[in-house]
């Protein structure tokens, strides 16, 4: 087995969720590597936050790009070598907060790259404000009586994008989660995985997570109706609901980048341009 | 005197005088005028007033003036708006179903047009077809240009264009010039044509005026080019989306004006942190904020200079003609990578979408320079500390490469370093040493240009778009002219070597605070006089001939 670890020193919680996650995309990268994805094959980009800290833990092509921009990184990753798999890894104030214009559209356009996204469901790396998935009365720094927004369902808005593949993981299930990643990465087009993850430091929601998830079975995930009706059954909130885990949503179709692209590899080198046919059209 | 027309054509919105002024401007390139051509318009869509001015001289021109030989109306409001600038021996041309006019020559364009079956915006054919046949343009001429620039409805067009023709009587005969038709270009299309010609493997934008045309021209031929061209979300996207491609092997450039460019900012900086190629083409235009979106000025130097936080050097170069963006864009591509900064390529709605003839002895100076790349020994390091600066680079999907680029201050691995002061200098001093690097290598370059008289004690600076007037009157007055080219890094040794034996300095720019008088004195140059012009319109030789009349 490859060692995909890092000499860097890990500066994570003792006990945060994300080394649960950090776990599983290892584990992933390894069966994905059996299966003739080479580790130089595969790119990572990631936001601000306690979520990016993962690039430095593992020894495998990375961009760590600024708050909110790791899927725009990702895109022109994958738009400029095709034959890459590209991951962003991202964050709940990352992505639905900063930098929610690039994973809507990054949807929409069904670009084929993979958004993990590690829900822990406030800022934590600013010691705990709430973001866009914080329940409601959620009390931080910034919202000393509680917070006073609704929280945003994320499924329901990448189903509303568009977005070909729909998930949600749990970091305390990490081989389930593992097998997320991976259909993730195979699938051919936009793919989306919720990661829903306590954070022990300012919101530690294991236990209202233990009590209500649960693995979708017998699921029509090609079925948008079916998908709707079980990313509703929780909204985020704090209500006594259970909380389906698994695929809400695979579709096929066309991806940006073979459309875009057709059989071009912009990078690929020596390029033979016809300059005079074009500037006779100047004359 | 030498043969030298200035030829405006103006109607509404709609009425397609753009495309008629690159008509007449095809039909002066094919006698063997040099052209350039001033297009003039507001942001609506029908409506308004539009026109575009041509300029078909023997000699390069780089400038529309303020005389008008031919005034071609599509609408009366254009005869209201410019007869004051008629020639005394100048001509009107008008289309008289529609215009009442008691001087110059009216035609019935309308008339024409609705009896052969056309539609409305053919009328403009029928004026351009009579105004050839006035100035004494052969048939066959009008007929290769307008088959090659009008696609749809060449037929029915051609008709009309042949029954302006005939109705029309000879007035003057245009004498041909022994001279080869060169290629017309926007400053847009050159800077285009430069950066493919160094290397461009992918375009991202969002639209912004003046930028635009850039975008639409690297869409239209992006096949031949065998390029990407993408249009994005928000401009944040398109500069992050551009690194990350960079990151990943391709040459990436972004265009846009003030407003998408301050939204790029962020990732300017980033750019320069995680030491990744990028250029940004900003074409100017007058601010604040969303300002006069469709004129020009040159009011985003200090900002183009200073962008972005954090300590850092970048590449600011500001092209003064077609010839200039098509160098300069290659030039800047190639430079990017070389020095793995980003870099600016600063021009204003004057150059970008003003047309001008681009020489072909330009085409051969530009190249595909590669970069330093990985020998493949040893780890690769993505920011490996060496003597100056300069990392060599390898891509994600290279055998035996991890390549990690960040945002965070980092050892030469990409690991995030925060604790270790002693690493955090060491890095920054081996972004110095590059910075360093980069200043020697804008001494190579041809980072100012003088022109006119270069004996004289009297010097104008100028920059960018104002380039084209000013050296008009440079060398009527017989005065020097030094363009500044390259103006980050600064060029100190090459202006103060310009301004030997010159008393009498004189700064002319488009913008209200004399920015570029600002940079020269950080390097104690203090030009005597200045001569701003801010009111959203570009120079005309003769505005800069009267205020240095009143210098000199």
């Amino acid at each position: 087995m490859e060692n995909l670890d890092t000499y860097c020193k890990n500066t994570w919680c003792p006990g945060c969720s994300n080394f649960a996650i950090l776990q599983a995309l290892k584990q992933a990268v390894i069966s994905l590597s059996e299966k003739g994805i080479s580790k130089e094959n595969i790119a990572l980009t990631t936001g601000i936050g306690c979520h990016a800290k993962i690039v430095d833990y593992l020894n495998l092509n990375s961009f760590y790009s600024l708050h909110g921009r790791p899927i725009a990184t990702a895109e022109g990753i994958k738009l400029a070598n095709p034959d890459l798999k590209v991951l962003t890894l991202s964050g709940d104030g990352d992505s639905y907060n900063e930098g929610i214009s690039h994973l809507i559209y990054a949807a929409k356009r069904n670009i084929d790259i993979t958004v993990l996204i590690h829900d822990n469901r406030l800022f934590a790396l600013t010691t705990g404000q709430f973001t866009a998935t914080s329940p409601k009365g959620l009390k931080g720094r910034s919202t000393p009586e509680g917070c006073l927004e609704e929280p945003f369902n994320p499924l329901e808005l990448m189903l509303a994008s568009n977005a070909t593949f729909i998930a949600r993981g749990y970091s305390a299930k990490i081989e389930e989660l593992k097998n997320l990643i991976i259909q993730a990465i195979e699938h051919k087009g936009f793919s989306f995985v919720e990661i829903l993850q306590p954070c022990i430091s300012f919101f530690n929601s294991y236990q209202f997570y233990q009590e209500r998830v649960y693995e979708l079975e017998d699921h029509d995930f090609i079925s948008r109706e079916q998908a709707l009706k079980k990313i509703r059954e929780w909204n985020y909130n704090g209500e006594d609901v259970k909380i389906p885990l698994g695929i809400f949503y695979k579709i096929q179709k066309p991806t940006f980048n073979d459309t875009l692209l057709e059989k071009l590899n912009p990078s690929k080198r020596p390029k033979q341009v016809d300059f005079e046919n074009v500037l006779n059209t100047h004359i | 005197m030498s043969n030298d027309y200035s030829i405006l054509i103006g109607g509404e919105a709609g009425q397609g005088s753009r495309k008629a002024g690159l008509i007449i401007a095809k039909l002066f390139n094919k006698l063997g005028y040099r052209i350039f051509i001033y297009d003039d318009y507001q942001s609506l869509i029908r409506g308004g007033h539009n026109f575009s001015q041509i300029r078909a001289s023997e000699k390069e021109v780089l400038s529309h003036r303020e005389k008008i030989d031919f005034l071609l109306a599509l609408d009366e409001n254009t005869i209201k708006k410019h007869k004051d600038n008629l020639d005394k021996e100048g001509v009107i041309i008008y289309n008289s179903d529609r215009i009442q006019s008691d001087q110059g020559i009216g035609m019935p364009i309308d008339k024409i047009t609705k009896e052969l079956g056309g539609i409305p915006i053919m009328a403009n054919t029928a004026l351009v077809a009579g105004f050839g046949k006035i100035v004494g343009i052969d048939w066959n001429v009008i007929e290769d240009v307008l088959k090659k620039e009008i696609n749809k409805g060449i037929d029915l067009n051609l008709k009309i264009a042949k029954k302006a023709y005939q109705d029309t009587e000879n007035r003057i005969k245009i004498e041909k010039i022994k001279q080869e038709p060169m290629p017309l270009v926007t400053g847009n299309e050159a800077i285009a044509l430069g950066a493919v010609k160094a290397g461009l493997d992918m375009y991202f934008a969002y639209p912004m005026t003046p930028a635009s045309g850039l975008l639409h021209y690297l869409a239209r031929y992006q096949k031949d080019f065998k390029i990407a061209v993408c249009q994005l979300e928000n401009e944040i996207s398109v500069i992050n989306t551009a690194i990350g491609s960079a990151y990943a092997g391709a040459r990436a450039m972004v265009g846009t004006s003030g407003g998408g460019f301050a939204l790029m900012t962020e990732a300017l900086s980033l750019a320069a942190q995680s030491e990744t190629p990028i250029v940004i083409v900003e074409s100017q235009r007058p601010g604040p904020a969303t300002g006069v979106p469709t004129y020009t000025g040159q009011a985003d130097l200090l900002f183009s200079l200073f962008a972005g936080h954090g300590d850092f050097l970048r590449f600011v170069i500001a092209p003064g003609d077609a010839d200039e963006c098509f160098f300069w864009a290659g030039e800047i591509l190639n430079l990017s990578w070389k020095y793995q900064t980003p870099s600016i390529l600063l021009v204003d709605k004057q150059i970008s979408e003003s047309t001008f003839c681009l020489s072909r002895d330009v085409l051969d100076k530009v190249k595909y320079e590669p970069p330093l790349f990985w020998n493949g020994q040893g780890d690769y390091k993505r920011y490996k500390d060496t003597k100056d600066g300069i990392s060599p680079l390898a891509f994600p999907g290279q055998e035996n490469v991890v390549s990690k680029a960040t945002s965070y201050e980092h050892d030469e691995f990409g690991i995030t370093i925060e604790e270790d002061e002693q690493a955090i200098k060491v890095m920054q001093d081996k972004r110095l040493r590059k910075f360093q690097k980069m200043r020697e290598e804008m001494e190579k370059l041809e980072a100012v240009k003088i022109y006119g008289n270069k004996n004289s004690d009297q010097a104008i600076i100028v920059w960018g778009s104002t380039k084209g007037p000013a050296k008009e009157v440079a060398e009527k007055l017989k005065i020097k002219m030094i363009q500044i080219v390259v103006i980050q890094p600064f060029p100190e040794k090459q202006i103060k070597e310009a301004l030997k034996g010159v008393n009498k300095i004189i700064s002319i720019e488009t913008n209200a605070l004399g920015q570029m008088e600002k940079v020269l004195n950080c390097y104690g140059i203090k030009p005597d006089n200045r001569i701003l012009k801010y009111d959203s319109r570009p120079f005309l030789p003769e505005e800069i001939e009267e205020e240095l009349n009143k210098i000199l």
